[in-house]
């Protein structure tokens, strides 16, 4: 086993001296491509964290993360019919159980009302007081239609109340099991059920806890926010994190275009009255999109270089987003359940911005009605960031547990997006992207049709969608849904090949 | 089941984009390039027309004009969206006028551009596809079909700001010779004769005031056209660089009577290297995307260039040898890919 990894043992010491910030004025950055899209975050980063009232109804996706989907609680299935009965008909063809309407169940906020067994997966917790009216194909951003239990608020605004706990105490059994209960996923968008990422099997070499606090999408706040007001979870939260994993360095990498947050994370740590023996530290990172990838925060921190296909462990790294963290502090500290979070709202189509705590499954015509309404000029509404989101086109779709920000941007932020023209060859993607590999010639070849060919134009792996080359591509063309094609059709040829 | 009754669906909204992402696009569009191009392009022809008379500004207004008409009219003709309105076919009208001699007919450019618009360009596939540099293969079908008044068509520089002097002269009337003309055939010191002294010649070669094509003759201002794209960052400084440097050195080594006694500083100043270095070998279509690609092609042209002017037929060969290296483009940008991120890893 490699116990140790070249290139990074003089920054670990450098950091331990308190000096790397200030090696020549040089922040970490990463050194192949990357763009500077105008941030667009003054919007909203100076705005504290605002309470939303509970929605009058929740949408609640039975998948909202990576692996299978939530299944009902069979305490809310009416015990009229037989588990059966559910199987055969009313069944979605995800597995999970419809209900009818006239089984409605009283919930209250924080209860847990989808589950998941011995597999990858994530619970899934009422935010508020209410009725469960059921189970229904509901409009979703990106599959048009998905299963989702809908909760109908009943009384008054719900408020469950928490005490901090001593956690260090438990066992990393014990830990884990927490974690997964309350269902917390990687909040950086990936959506990867937590409590599986922090498993990490005992034959795995780690050193190094990586928290990105980098968040390098333009207009997005919520991270800056969460790390400005509650460094002290943060910390905590990394400590628990490092108990699991059984190391004691951690690095927060912070984009330095986020002073207020680097300066409360370093007093928390500076302040903290129990470090329990792990080092961790404040690292400002330059500002250049995309350093909030894994693989960029993971070589600017620590020079090290993910191979493809492998995971970040096999590196010796583990990432974790920030705001992950906090959750994973509530769950553990307060047991409290991963039912709301912070979502920018931004852009200058909405009557006011805003980073709200909102429970997970509000919609959007609830949010957009607590603000004040869209302007006229409203062109575009976007969930996400600009660079990676997703656009839709209806209000009724719900903030999910990746949701991290809801865009409504007018004409004049978002440009011409209707036409584009033909490659010419300019080569201005080659030197924004980040992976190094040939957006222009795929694009070429999958007009063609010749997508299958684009292995050599790099690994389609590798493509992590950040949009950097369709940034910068003076003809406008969709350069990472072509990546996408290429890589579909790399996989089919593939597959004909074997059979 | 009664779903819909549960859900207080809210209206869609009318006329809201639903594109894919990225959601922001950066302002730098083709249209802007190459109407920067056209832009960085015109000191140089307001220059000529003091340099050379009106009769410049007139040839390049038929070149620009007829290179437009040919693209609307072929892509009319063979049913393609029509796209003159993104400056390509202006910026090869500007350079094809830029390579012919001030002294030529005004229909001259006519038959150029129907070659680098229709033949180089259109029927290759259009904008993005051409194998060569579809002004510099205008030029070159001018040459092979009017040697006489391609080769003859020089002017004597004005200096008293006669600008119509020139206007219908006929070639006879007007004709003298370049300077890489005279150095070929009458050595360098038959060229400083021709100019009084080293520096005069030097001082009017990098300010325009020698015969030579229209676009080509002041290294001043194309280099304030190209420092600005340079600064822009439309264009990097691999080819330009390398083609300089690599002329001037190997003009240095062979240029001379004897080995390494060439004039370096009068290669780069004269003929077309100036102009073809910054506005036609960083043609993106024509030229590679990997900087070591850009490195050799830029160093390519350089040697073939100083190959034609001192062994070839033509005194001057910056035309020939982009459009010699064109073709190795795809090669190159097979040879040389970029470096994936995984190759970093250990």
């Amino acid at each position: 086993m490699n116990q140790s990894f070249l290139g990074d043992s003089d920054l670990f010491t450098a950091l331990k001296d308190g000096k790397v910030k200030n090696i020549a004025n040089v922040l970490p950055d990463f050194p192949m491509g990357g763009i500077h899209p105008p941030e667009r975050k003054e919007l909203t980063e100076h705005l504290p964290i605002e309470v939303m009232p509970d929605p009058p109804q929740l949408t609640l996706f039975l998948k909202q993360h990576v692996g299978y989907p939530s299944e009902v609680m069979f305490n809310l299935i009416s015990e009229l019919h037989s588990p059966e009965y559910y199987l055969e008909d009313n069944i979605c063809k995800d597995g999970a159980c419809r209900l009818d309407t006239s089984e409605k169940k009283q919930v209250k906020a924080a209860e847990l009302i989808g589950t998941t067994k011995n597999k990858i997966g994530a619970s899934l917790h009422s935010g508020i007081d209410g009725i469960v009216d059921g189970v229904y194909d509901t409009i979703h951003p990106v599959l048009g239609k998905a299963p989702a239990i809908i909760v109908s608020k009943n009384g008054q605004q719900s408020s469950p109340s928490f005490t901090p706990k001593d956690w260090t105490k438990y066992s990393k059994e014990a830990l884990l099991s927490k974690i997964k209960a309350a269902g917390i996923v990687g909040l950086g968008g990936a959506g990867f059920p937590a409590d599986i990422k922090l498993n990490v099997k005992p034959n795995i070499f780690l050193d190094t806890l990586i928290l990105n606090g980098s968040e390098c999408e333009p207009y997005l706040t919520c991270d800056h926010r969460v790390m400005a007001e509650y460094p002290e979870d943060i910390i905590e939260g990394a400590k628990i994190i490092l108990k699991i994993l059984g190391i004691t360095r951690c690095v927060i990498g912070i984009e330095n275009n986020k002073p207020d947050a680097i300066k409360a994370l370093e007093d928390a740590v500076a302040n903290d009255p129990n470090k329990m023996g792990y080092d961790i530290f404040i690292q400002p990172l330059t500002v250049k999109y995309p350093h909030g990838s894994a693989d960029q925060i993971m070589q600017s921190i620590t020079d090290r270089i993910r191979p493809s296909g492998k995971r970040s462990s096999s590196i010796g790294i583990i990432v974790q987003n920030v705001y992950t963290t906090k959750t994973i502090y509530d769950a553990v500290a307060l047991d409290k359940p991963f039912y709301e979070r912070v979502v920018t709202i931004s852009g200058r189509g909405i009557a006011r911005q805003a980073n709200l705590m909102v429970k997970i499954g509000t919609r959007l015509s609830d949010i957009v009605d607590y603000l004040g309404g869209t302007t006229s000029d409203l062109a575009k509404i976007v969930i996400g960031g600009p660079m990676m989101g997703v656009a839709v086109s209806s209000l009724n779709v719900p903030i999910t547990k990746t949701t991290s920000g809801v865009l409504f941007l007018t004409r004049e932020e978002i440009g011409d997006d209707q036409k584009y023209g033909p490659c010419i060859r300019c080569g201005f993607c080659l030197d924004a992207c980040p992976m190094g590999l040939e957006p222009n010639n795929i694009g070429i070849y999958v007009e063609a049709g010749r997508g299958a060919e684009c292995e050599q134009f790099g690994f389609s792996d590798d493509c992590f969608q950040c949009g950097s080359c369709a940034y910068v591509c003076p003809a406008n063309r969709p350069l990472v849904q072509f990546i996408g094609l290429a890589r579909i059709k790399v996989e089919e040829a593939k597959k004909k090949e074997e059979n | 089941m009664n779903s819909s009754a549960q859900i207080a669906e809210r209206p869609y909204y009318k006329n809201l984009s639903v594109s894919f992402s990225p959601h922001t696009r950066s302002s730098v569009s083709t249209e802007r390039i190459m109407w920067t191009v056209v832009a960085c392009l015109m000191p140089s022809l307001i220059l000529s027309m003091f340099v050379f008379g009106l009769q410049t500004l007139i040839i390049t207004a038929v070149s620009v004009i007829s290179c437009v008409m040919t693209e609307a009219i072929s892509q009319k003709l063979l049913k393609r969206p029509i796209t003159i309105h993104d400056g390509s076919a202006v910026i090869t009208g500007v350079l094809l006028a830029y390579v012919i001699p001030p002294g030529v007919p005004v229909w001259m450019p006519i038959p150029g551009a129907i070659m680098a618009i229709f033949i180089t360009k259109i029927i290759m596939g259009g904008l993005g596809f051409n194998v060569f540099n579809p002004a510099l293969m205008g030029r070159a079908l001018l040459m092979a079909s009017y040697p006489v008044a391609m080769t003859a068509g020089w002017v004597t520089p004005i200096r008293d700001l006669s600008l119509g002097r020139y206007i219908n002269a006929g070639v006879d009337a007007v004709s003298t010779a370049t300077p890489l003309y005279v150095l070929k055939h009458y050595g360098l010191s038959g060229l400083i004769d021709k100019f009084g002294s080293l520096s005069t010649m030097y001082f009017d070669f990098f300010f325009g005031f020698s015969p030579g094509c229209i676009g080509e003759t002041s290294a001043c201002v194309l280099l304030v056209g190209g420092l600005i794209l340079l600064y822009k960052g439309y264009i990097t400084w691999h080819i330009p660089v390398s083609v300089i440097v690599s002329t001037a050195f190997f003009t240095w080594i062979f240029g001379g009577e004897t080995y390494f006694s060439g004039d370096p500083i009068l290669a780069v100043l004269s003929g077309g290297i100036i102009l073809g270095a910054f506005f036609m070998a960083t043609d993106y279509v024509t030229s590679p995307n990997e900087k070591r690609g850009q490195l050799i092609f830029g160093a390519g042209i350089g040697a073939l260039t100083v190959l034609i002017r001192l062994k070839g037929g033509y005194p001057e060969g910056v035309c020939y040898a982009i459009l010699l290296m064109n073709p190795l483009v795809p090669a190159l940008d097979q040879w040389f890919r970029p470096k994936r991120f995984s190759e970093g890893a250990l």
